[in-house]
């Protein structure tokens, strides 16, 4: 089984595209985006250089955190379809390489934001890297059914990242951005877990929908969804963006609730009838880039 | 085992030459970052 051979050295060198596949680009890519609109809003221009630089940087560091993440979590994956196929469970790669690999790019990332940007930037980068391969990956995930409410901090930092590699401080308008990443992000992760639920408890991740069952993750996800609306309009309430940001987040925020309510209402137990929760997950990675760039728009046509 | 050293041989290569690429492409970036960081423009 894969557990035996990812303690052993793979027989061939592990192939460049997998150490690619190893920083999970799908996921990196809504982190460089919110990263980027992080860098876009803040009212300090930095020569384009530094700003290509400062989204490399965030890029690595997301890289370094899938890394590590995979190299905790080979043998989690090897239990899971979903994953079963990444570079670890499937043998392809070993165990050491990935944990140099993702050491080596945390190390650069941030020696380079720091190097580049400034260092506050490159502080927050590390505290992100290790929440969430500390706090998450090793301490939340495998332990309690809050492992994204909590552990959803480390994603929401890339635009934070993107705004003080900019400008040098922190200020309302990202800490803002941060809150509806973060806030996000229990609605995006538990209607995906409804709906690959087996999986989880394959794999015995306390998930919510593993431990508290179908119609309390339903409900959750609908809770949940309200102060991410809120948080959403928030800019535009604060005076933070103007009224393009506001209509779009609002319009935006209400077809999310439209569809968290649709998934509150469903009550079928079987991943191929989840049609609500299917829509809600492919709708809330559209919810959350479009947002981002309708505020990037807001701003800049301002 | 030929076959196997062949596709070792191989992909040690592959991989050497895409950490050339990316060490070039490295201390070109350093240089820019510098000239930015110095304020010198073109």
């Amino acid at each position: 089984m894969p557990a035996i051979e990812m303690t052993t050295p793979a027989a061939l060198p592990a192939d460049w595209r997998d150490f690619v596949a190893l920083t999970k680009p799908r996921v990196m890519s809504l982190v460089v985006f919110s990263g980027l609109c992080g860098l876009l809003v803040a009212p300090v221009q930095l020569p384009f250089v530094l700003g290509f630089t400062a989204i490399l940087c965030i890029a690595l560091g997301a890289g370094a955190c899938g890394a590590l993440n995979q190299w905790y979590e080979a043998e989690i994956d090897a239990k899971m379809r979903r994953t079963a196929n990444r570079p670890l469970p499937a043998g392809r790669m070993d165990r050491q390489s990935a944990l140099h690999f993702g050491v080596g790019l945390a190390f650069f990332s941030v020696l380079l934001m720091g190097l580049a940007a400034n260092w506050l930037a490159a502080i927050l980068l590390t505290a992100s890297i290790l929440f969430y391969v500390l706090i998450y990956t090793v301490w939340l995930k495998p332990r309690t059914a809050q492992n994204i409410v909590i552990g959803g901090a480390a994603g929401a930092f890339p635009p934070l990242i993107g705004w003080v590699a900019a400008t040098g401080h922190v200020a309302a308008l990202p800490l803002l951005l941060f809150a509806i990443i973060f806030l996000w992000t229990p609605p995006h992760f538990w209607a995906l877990s409804l709906f690959v639920r087996s999986d989880y408890a394959a794999a015995g991740i306390p998930m919510l929908p593993v431990v508290a069952g179908f119609e309390s993750t339903r409900r959750q996800i609908f809770l949940y969804s309200l102060p991410m609306a809120a948080a959403a309009v928030a800019p535009w309430l604060l005076g933070l963006a103007g009224p393009i940001y506001g209509g779009c987040a609002a319009v935006l925020s209400f077809v999310f609730l439209v569809l968290a309510g649709r998934v509150g209402a469903s009550r079928t137990t079987e991943p191929k009838y989840m049609a609500a929760e299917k829509h809600l997950f492919a709708y809330s990675v559209f919810y959350l880039f479009a947002l981002f760039a309708v505020l990037v728009a807001d701003r800049w046509l301002a | 085992m030929p076959r196997l050293e062949d596709e070792i041989i191989r992909r040690q290569r592959e991989r050497a030459k895409i950490t050339a690429w990316l060490l070039g492409a490295f201390v070109i970036l350093l240089f820019f970052i510098t000239m930015a960081k110095t304020g010198i423009n073109w």
